[in-house]
C-alpha cells in the first residue's frame, strides 16, 4: 500500500490536488481536493443584479461565457424578462462557439499529452504519417513534407536542451500506446489547434467586444444590429462570423474528430476503466428558438439517469438539488450531516485542515473547498457524457446516430461509454453536433434580420423602479463541463442572496454524509490502474477526461448578508 | 502567424541567425522590429536598437505562477496573434513552468520549477497571474501543500524581472472586491524589493504582455510605468480620448437605452454607464483578438477593468460617471477639445497619484462604497470622480 499525491494537477483550470491509495498497481481509495477559495458570491451581496453577470463571469476565464449567461438568465427569471429571439440566437452562437472551442482546446492542449508521446514523434516516418493522415481525413495539411517540417521543429526544440512546457513529461512511459506516426500527427494538430482556437472564438469579440470575458446584458445582448451603419453589427460582421463557423466545423470534422477516433482505437482498455458513479444528469441547453425557458426547444434535452439505466430518463427538477459540507471546509447551522437546497444555502467557511506546508489531506475528515451537491441524495456525473447519455436514452436521433456509428467503428457496445474513454469520446460527439448547429442558429438569425427583426434587447424591466420589492430566480444551462445553476434573490433592487452550483462542484465533490464519493473519486477507484506512482499518467487520464475547472467549483455565499466569518486555522 | 516556423531556436544561436535559417528575410525581420517599436511607442530612431537587441538575445527562461485566479489571463495570452502562443512557447522564450500547458504534473512539475529557478537564478522572467490571499496565513490558496504567498516570495527572489498579468495580480480583482473575504492583494504588495510591472485588465490584451517581455529583452529593463505600475506605452492615454465614438459624445449623441436608435447608429455609451472617461487602457487602439473589435465597439459600455478596484469604484456598471467635462450638447467640440488638450497631460499625473495611491489606501482601510441599486438616473456615488482628472484640468 502506498499513498500517492498529485498536486498540482496541471493542464486543467485552477488548483486541484489528488491523493490516492495504491496497492499492487491498482487504486483502492481516492481524495479530490480543491485548494483555492475566493468567495465571489459573498461579494455579490448588496450589488445591482444587472452587474452580477460580470462578477460571476470572473469565476472562470476558461468557461468564459457560461456564468455570465447563467447569471443573466437567473436575473431575467426573477424579474420576468423575456429575451428577444434575435438576442437569444446571438447567445446561442456565443455559447455554442465557446463550447466547441473549449472542447477542442481541451482535447489537444489539456488532454492529448496523456495519450500522445511527443518524444516518440521524433522517430516517426513522415511518409507513413502522411499516409495515416490521408487515410482518416481530407484535411489538406497532410503531406510528408509538412510532417517532416513539424518533426524537424520538434527535433530542434528538443536538441536545444530547453524543453519548456514539455520538461519532465512522462515520455517513454509504457502506458503510451500510439505508434510514432500517430504521435507526430497529433503533435502537428496540437500546433494547428493553437492557431485555430484564436480565430474561431472571435465570434465573441464581434458580439461581446473581447475574449476572454465578452460582455453580456440582462435582457438580451448589447450588440445592436444595423446593416447600414459602420459602428454596429452589420454585413461585414456577419461575413466574418460565417467564415468562423465554417472554419470551426471543418477543423472539428476533419481534424479533431478523426484524431480522437484514431487515438481512441489504440486505447481500447480505457473503455472499461474509470467509470465511477452510475448516475448522470443534464439540465438541457441551446434553445433552438432563442427562448431558454422553453424546455421543449432545447437541442440537448434535460433529464436524469440513475444506475446507468438507459431505458429510463427521469425529468430534472431543481428542487431535488442539495449540497453537503460533511467533507468540506465549511459549517452548517444544522451540523455536518445535513444537506441544503441552494435557496437555503449557507456558507460559513471553516478551515480545519493542517497548517501549510502539509503532506497529506486524507487524514482529515474535511479535505476540500468543494461542497458536495447531490440530486435526490445521490452523486451525479455531469458534462458531455451525461448530456450524451440523456440525449441517447431520450431518443435524440443526431446523438444516437453518431454514438452508434462511433461505437461500431471501435467495435464496442454502449457499456463502453461508462468509462474514461467514453467521457472523452462523448465530448467529441457533442462537438461535432454543436459545430453543425452553429450554422442553423446563424441561418435563423439571418432569417430574422431578413424579415425585419433586429431587436436584440428587451428593456421593459431594465429600470429598477419596474421591479418587485422582492423576487427570486433560477438560471441554468449546460456549460462545456456540465450542468450549471445560478440562484438569485433580489430585494429592494439589490442582490440579497446568490448561489451557484457548478459542473466541477458536482464532479469534484468529496464524500457526503453517507460516505458516498463524488465522480472524480469514484472514477479513480473503478478498475483503475496506477503502474508507476512516480509517474501517475493514469490518474491524469481519468481526471482530465472530466475536464476539471476548479475555480468554477468553489464558491461561497452568505445567505443572510452577514460578513463572512473569518476562518481560524487550527 | 508571426514568423512561420519549422525550426526551434537552438541554444547557441542569435535570433537573427535563427530567423535566417528559418528563411525569414532580413527585410521581414526589420519590419517586425519596426512594429514592435511602434507598439512600444518608441521613436523610429530607436528601431536599430531593437534590431540589435533581438539579434543578440537567446531564449530566456520564463516561470509563470498562477495564483488566486480564473485563468482568463492565460486564455487571453493563448489568443496572442503576433507572436502566436506557439511561437512564444517554442521559439521566443523557454516557458519552464506554466500549469495550464505543461506536460508534467505533481512532483515532476514542481521539480521543473525548482530546476529552472536554480539554473537561471537572477536571470529568469517571472510572470504572475492571480492574487495572493493573505487572510488566515494564506490557506485560501495552496499548491503542492504550500501557500501561494510562500511560492511567490520564493520565485520572486531569483527573478530578474517581475511582470504581473491581469487585474488579480494588479490589485486582487473580483475576489478583492468588498468585503474581500480572503484578504486578496496584488503582487506588488508582496514583491517589494524589485520593480513590478503590471499589465492591467480583466483580462489584459495579450499583445501588451508580449510587447512588455520584448521591451525587457531589448533594453535590459522593464518599461516606464505610471503610478499603478502599468507600462506607459499601453496605459498612457484614456479610452475617452481615443474612442472612435468620441465625436458622438462631443456632439451630444448618446445611447439612452440599449438597442435604441442611438445604439443602432453607434453613438456614445456614456449615459448607459461607460467608464471610458475614467479608464486608462489601450483597448481602442490595439483592440482585441487580432484587432477584431473591442467592448465599446461591440456596443457595451466600458467596465473600467484596467483601473484599480474597479469592482467597487466603477459599479454599478450601468451607472453614469459624474462630472465628465464637456458633458452636454451646449459645449462645442472646439471648447471641449481645448480643455482636453490642457487636461490630458496633467491627467496622467493626477491619475497616477490621486486614483492610484490615495484612493487605493482609503479602500483598503475599509469603509465599503455605497452601491446604489438604481443608477438609471444621475451619478452613481460608488464611482470615482475621475472625470476631474482627465478633463477638468
Amino acid at each position: 500500500m502506498a499513498r500517492v499525491v498529485v498536486d498540482p494537477i496541471t493542464r486543467i483550470e485552477g488548483h486541484l490536488r489528488i491523493e490516492v491509495m495504491e496497492e499492487q498497481g491498482r487504486i483502492t481509495d481516492a481524495w479530490a481536493s480543491s485548494t483555492q477559495f475566493r468567495g465571489i458570491e459573498t461579494i455579490l451581496e448588496g450589488r445591482d443584479p444587472r452587474d452580477a453577470w460580470a462578477f460571476t463571469q470572473r469565476i472562470c476565464g476558461v468557461c468564459t461565457v457560461v456564468h455570465a449567461l447563467a447569471s443573466c438568465r437567473a436575473v431575467e427569471d426573477a424579474l420576468g424578462i423575456f429575451v428577444p429571439p434575435a438576442g437569444g440566437l446571438i447567445r446561442n452562437l456565443v455559447h455554442g462557439m465557446q463550447t466547441v472551442q473549449d472542447h477542442v482546446i481541451h482535447f489537444y492542449h489539456l488532454h492529448a499529452l496523456d495519450w500522445v508521446d511527443v518524444v516518440s514523434a521524433l522517430s516517426a516516418d513522415p511518409s507513413a504519417t502522411s499516409n495515416l493522415a490521408r487515410s482518416i481525413s481530407p484535411w489538406p495539411n497532410n503531406s510528408a513534407t509538412y510532417f517532416a517540417e513539424v518533426q524537424n521543429r520538434v527535433q530542434r526544440f528538443v536538441e536545444s536542451g530547453q524543453l519548456g512546457i514539455f520538461t519532465n513529461g512522462y515520455w517513454g512511459h509504457p502506458a503510451y500506446n500510439l505508434p510514432p506516426e500517430a504521435n507526430l500527427m497529433a503533435v502537428a494538430h496540437y500546433l494547428e489547434a493553437l492557431d485555430w482556437q484564436r480565430d474561431v472564438i472571435r465570434v465573441h469579440t464581434i458580439f461581446g467586444g473581447k475574449n476572454p470575458h465578452p460582455n453580456f446584458l440582462v435582457g438580451g445582448m448589447a450588440s445592436a444590429i444595423n446593416l447600414e451603419d459602420t459602428g454596429t453589427i452589420n454585413a461585414e460582421s456577419f461575413t466574418k462570423i460565417q467564415g468562423m463557423i465554417q472554419r470551426a466545423r471543418r477543423f472539428v470534422e476533419e481534424v479533431y474528430w478523426p484524431d480522437l477516433q484514431a487515438i481512441a482505437s489504440f486505447y481500447p482498455e480505457w473503455a472499461s476503466i474509470g467509470g465511477g458513479v452510475t448516475n448522470y444528469m443534464s439540465v438541457g441547453e441551446y434553445p433552438d428558438n432563442g427562448q431558454w425557458r422553453d424546455a421543449d426547444s432545447m437541442y440537448f434535452p434535460s433529464g436524469v439517469i440513475f444506475d446507468r439505466n438507459l431505458s429510463e430518463v427521469l425529468p430534472y427538477d431543481h428542487q431535488q438539488v442539495a449540497e453537503y459540507i460533511t467533507s468540506s471546509w465549511y459549517e452548517y447551522e444544522g451540523g455536518d450531516d445535513v444537506s441544503l437546497h441552494p435557496w437555503e444555502g449557507e456558507t460559513t467557511p471553516r478551515y480545519t485542515g493542517p497548517q501549510p506546508p502539509w503532506q497529506y489531506l486524507q487524514d482529515f475528515d474535511k479535505y476540500t473547498w468543494m461542497k458536495a451537491p447531490r440530486y435526490q441524495d445521490r452523486p451525479m456525473e455531469v458534462g458531455p457524457l451525461a448530456r450524451a447519455l440523456v440525449a441517447y436514452a431520450s431518443g435524440h436521433t443526431d446523438v444516437q446516430d453518431l454514438v452508434n456509428d462511433t461505437l461500431g467503428r471501435l467495435g464496442v457496445g454502449p457499456e463502453a461509454l461508462f468509462s474514461t474513454l467514453g467521457r472523452t469520446a462523448a465530448r467529441g460527439v457533442e462537438t461535432v453536433l454543436l459545430a453543425r448547429k452553429l450554422q442553423d442558429w446563424f441561418d435563423a438569425l439571418i432569417g430574422r434580420i431578413r424579415a425585419g427583426d433586429t431587436t436584440t434587447f428587451n428593456g421593459d424591466f431594465w429600470e429598477p423602479d419596474t421591479w418587485p420589492e422582492s423576487a427570486r430566480g433560477y438560471g441554468f444551462l449546460e456549460a462545456a463541463r456540465g450542468s450549471l445553476g445560478h440562484w438569485v434573490q433580489i430585494e429592494n433592487g439589490a442582490i440579497r442572496h446568490y448561489q451557484c452550483v457548478v459542473p466541477s462542484t458536482w464532479n469534484c465533490s468529496p464524500r457526503d454524509a453517507s460516505g458516498a464519493n463524488g465522480p472524480y473519486e469514484a472514477a479513480l477507484m473503478d478498475n483503475h490502474p496506477l503502474v508507476d506512482p512516480a509517474r501517475p499518467i493514469e490518474i491524469l487520464r481519468t481526471i482530465h477526461s472530466f475536464d476539471p475547472c476548479m475555480a468554477c467549483g468553489v464558491h461561497v455565499l452568505d445567505s443572510e448578508g452577514k460578513e463572512v466569518i473569518r476562518v481560524r486555522v487550527q | 502567424m508571426f514568423f512561420p516556423t519549422s525550426h526551434a531556436w537552438t541554444h547557441d544561436e542569435t535570433l537573427a541567425e535563427h530567423l535566417e535559417r528559418r528563411g525569414v528575410s532580413r527585410r521581414d525581420f526589420l519590419k517586425f522590429c519596426g512594429q514592435i517599436s511602434v507598439m512600444l511607442g518608441l521613436s523610429e530612431a530607436l528601431t536599430p536598437r531593437v534590431v540589435e537587441a533581438l539579434q543578440s538575445v537567446r531564449r530566456p527562461s520564463v516561470v509563470w505562477l498562477q495564483l488566486q485566479e480564473c485563468t482568463g489571463c492565460v486564455e487571453s495570452v493563448l489568443r496572442s496573434a503576433d507572436p502566436t502562443i506557439g511561437d512564444l512557447v517554442l521559439d521566443l522564450v523557454s516557458l519552464d513552468y506554466q500549469h495550464t500547458l505543461m506536460a508534467a504534473a505533481g512532483d515532476a512539475a514542481e521539480a521543473a520549477l525548482q530546476a529552472s529557478m536554480e539554473e537561471n537564478y537572477g536571470e529568469y522572467i517571472l510572470l504572475v497571474t492571480g492574487s495572493v490571499p493573505l487572510e488566515e496565513d494564506g490557506i485560501y490558496l495552496t499548491i503542492g501543500g504550500r501557500t501561494g504567498l510562500e511560492i511567490l516570495e520564493e520565485a520572486a527572489a531569483g527573478a530578474a524581472a517581475v511582470i504581473g498579468i491581469g487585474a488579480c495580480a494588479h490589485f486582487g480583482s473580483v475576489q478583492a472586491a468588498r468585503p474581500n473575504p480572503t484578504g486578496a492583494v496584488g503582487i506588488a504588495e508582496i514583491v517589494r524589493d524589485k520593480p513590478v510591472v503590471t499589465i492591467a485588465g480583466c483580462p489584459p490584451i495579450a499583445d501588451v504582455v508580449t510587447a512588455t517581455v520584448v521591451h525587457y529583452l531589448t533594453f535590459g529593463r522593464l518599461p516606464d510605468t505610471d503610478g499603478e505600475g502599468r507600462p506607459l506605452f499601453a496605459y498612457g492615454a484614456r479610452i475617452h480620448d481615443q474612442c472612435p465614438r468620441r465625436a458622438h459624445f462631443d456632439a451630444g449623441q448618446y445611447v439612452e437605452r440599449f438597442d435604441d436608435e442611438g445604439a443602432r447608429r453607434g453613438w456614445c455609451l456614456y449615459r448607459v454607464g461607460c467608464k471610458g472617461p475614467a479608464t486608462f487602457s489601450p483597448c481602442p487602439i490595439l483592440q482585441w483578438n487580432d484587432h477584431t473589435d473591442w467592448p465599446i465597439g461591440a456596443g457595451h459600455p466600458c467596465l473600467g477593468c484596467t483601473e484599480r478596484f474597479f469592482w467597487d469604484t466603477m459599479t454599478p456598471f450601468y451607472g453614469r460617471l459624474p462630472n465628465v467635462a464637456g458633458f452636454g450638447v451646449e459645449r462645442t467640440a472646439d471648447t471641449i477639445g481645448a480643455a482636453l488638450a490642457v487636461g490630458s497631460a496633467a491627467g496622467v499625473a493626477a491619475h497616477a497619484i490621486a486614483t492610484g495611491v490615495s484612493r487605493a489606501r482609503e479602500r483598503r482601510k475599509g469603509a465599503p462604497l455605497p452601491v446604489v441599486p438604481n443608477p438609471g438616473t444621475g451619478p452613481a456615488p460608488g464611482t470615482p470622480d475621475s472625470g476631474k482628472e482627465g478633463s477638468d484640468g
